[in-house]
């Protein structure tokens, strides 16, 4: 596969606008990876300004959102694509959704740091969201490079990450559950914990829909709904 | 009041008929056309290339292509209009429901009333917009002004023409519109019913609403007939077609279901020439 896809039209103002697209997904994966490692951070830390700073970034993240999709849209209308020039445009669309509400997310995250300061209650570290937030940003990542490099080559261990997130977020409940259960006084803490923990945990599942994504652009193929075992050997894995 | 505990259900849900189906490709088409290893030279330089396709019945097969590529003299050799040009020369098998046009015993005139052809400029006879759409039936010596009469309305109705026209049938035929032109020359290939029409660039001489009436009529007549439409316009054959045979070279390069074709082509030919690339 070419990788130099977006190239080599006759027409090269078509190459620039595509290119252009190109250029802020990526800066807007850039401002979503960012906007949760900060919101993470803000919420083990207790650090306010970063979390305001966190919710302020996601209105750059929806204005870019805007601006793509506008630009896809009117791509559409002047040039009429097709084949891969067309499938990009399709996926593009749907990856900057997915981006976009991981950006949800993390403001989420950051919004619940606020919350528990104007809170009594005493705060913590967090610290069992640590190990799931390293999974769930190389995750992101990955998927970030894929789309970067319009390339399916490590989709499917990418994918396949995604079991060991839910693992992870399982076995994190589990922990909340026994904490609760040995002393009431713990499920307010529990349960902050619980919320952040779930948005990481979307965040995962945002990461496998940017795959598969990238996979229709790249090959054609819808591998929307399907479990990892097909998508493993729709891929030849 | 008695209130019961068991809930009511409304309906049964079969959750089998609610799991997602297979698609299902209507595989079963019958073949109309097929061409076997089909090689045309002009004179030494040779315009086809070992031809091999299957152009299924009542659908509609686009070829598309960059100039020169073949696929005007594919589309012409359906009827035997190379055959009117001396330096051809042809080998290879063009069936048409499994008999071979290009076979001796074969009536050209017969060949032709089965396999009508438009082309890209509208080519009216200077009569009466009646008279051009009898003027095949005529020449079947059928003179019968009932008969006529039917099948002039009924042609013209099925080339979206007649609500147009119905009242000045008896006007000259050059002087409506390029469009209407057109489809009065489709009108004309279609009373004598044939089983197969060839469109080389149809609507490439019209406007845009023209055009979109004549690829609104293409739609229509393919519940009747097998159309070959040749088009430079792609999008056109994105809309109108159901197959799509990407020619280059005088090389069928790809042949294929046209939605498969312009989302995801299998060579590479293919998706550079639909996406405008450097081939």
């Amino acid at each position: 596969m070419d990788n130099n896809k977006i190239g080599q039209h006759i027409s090269r103002q078509f190459n620039e606008e595509l290119e252009d697209i190109r250029n802020k997904v990526l800066s807007m994966g850039g401002m979503v990876e960012q906007q949760i490692e900060q919101a993470a951070k803000s919420f083990m830390t207790s650090d306010l300004e970063l979390a305001e700073k966190v919710i302020l970034q996601d209105d750059q993240v929806d204005d870019l959102q805007i601006e793509i999709d506008q630009e896809c849209t009117e791509i559409l209308a002047k040039r009429q694509p097709a084949a891969f020039d067309l499938r990009m445009l399709m996926a593009t669309t749907k990856i900057i959704t997915d981006l976009e509400r991981i950006g949800d997310e993390a403001a989420r995250i950051a919004k619940m740091t606020i919350r528990l300061d104007s809170t009594e209650y005493y705060h913590d570290k967090y610290h069992e969201i640590k190990h799931l937030l390293e999974m769930v940003k190389d995750m992101l990542h990955a998927s970030l490079d894929s789309v970067a490099r319009m390339d399916v080559k490590d989709i499917v261990a990418i994918t396949s990450r995604d079991q060991k997130v839910d693992h992870e977020y399982g076995s994190i409940i589990r922990q909340l559950i026994t904490r609760m259960m040995e002393d009431p006084r713990n499920i307010t803490r529990a349960l902050d914990i619980l919320w952040t923990v779930r948005a990481l945990e979307r965040i995962g599942d945002h990461s496998v829909n940017i795959c598969e994504h990238v996979i229709y652009m790249v090959k054609g193929k819808d591998v929307r709904h399907i479990s990892q075992d097909k998508l493993e050997k729709v891929m030849g894995k | 009041m008695i209130m019961t505990t068991e809930p009511t259900r409304t309906h049964a849900i079969d959750i089998n008929a609610l799991s997602r189906k297979e698609k299902t490709h209507d595989k079963v088409t019958e073949t109309c056309l097929k061409v076997e290893n089909l090689n045309l030279y002009y004179g030494e330089n040779q315009a086809l290339h070992g031809i091999d396709m299957e152009i299924p019945k009542k659908k509609v097969t686009a070829y598309i292509g960059p100039s020169g590529c073949g696929k005007s003299t594919l589309l012409r050799s359906i009827n035997r209009m190379n055959d009117l040009i001396d330096s051809v020369r042809i080998e290879g098998k063009i069936l048409l429901d499994g008999e071979d046009i290009y076979d001796k015993s074969i009536n050209v005139a017969e060949l032709r009333r089965r396999v009508g052809m438009v082309f890209q400029k509208p080519n009216p006879f200077p009569k009466s917009i009646y008279e051009n759409v009898a003027y095949g039936l005529r020449i079947q010596g059928i003179n019968d002004r009932r008969t006529l009469d039917e099948a002039v309305e009924k042609s013209l109705r099925n080339a979206a023409l007649w609500d147009e026209v119905k009242d000045r049938l008896n006007d000259n035929a050059l002087g409506i519109s390029g469009g209407q032109q057109q489809r009065l020359v489709i009108a004309r290939a279609i009373a004598i019913e044939p089983e197969v029409m060839l469109l080389d660039e149809p609507a490439s001489a019209l406007d845009p609403i023209s055009t979109l009436k004549i690829e609104e009529l293409i739609n229509e007549l393919k519940e009747k007939y097998t159309i070959v439409i040749v088009t430079h316009n792609m999008q056109q054959a994105a809309r109108v077609s159901d197959y799509t045979a990407f020619m280059y070279m005088g090389e069928l390069i790809e042949f294929g279901e046209t939605t498969g074709l312009f989302t995801n082509p299998a060579k590479k030919q293919t998706e550079d020439y639909i996406t405008g690339r450097y081939g």
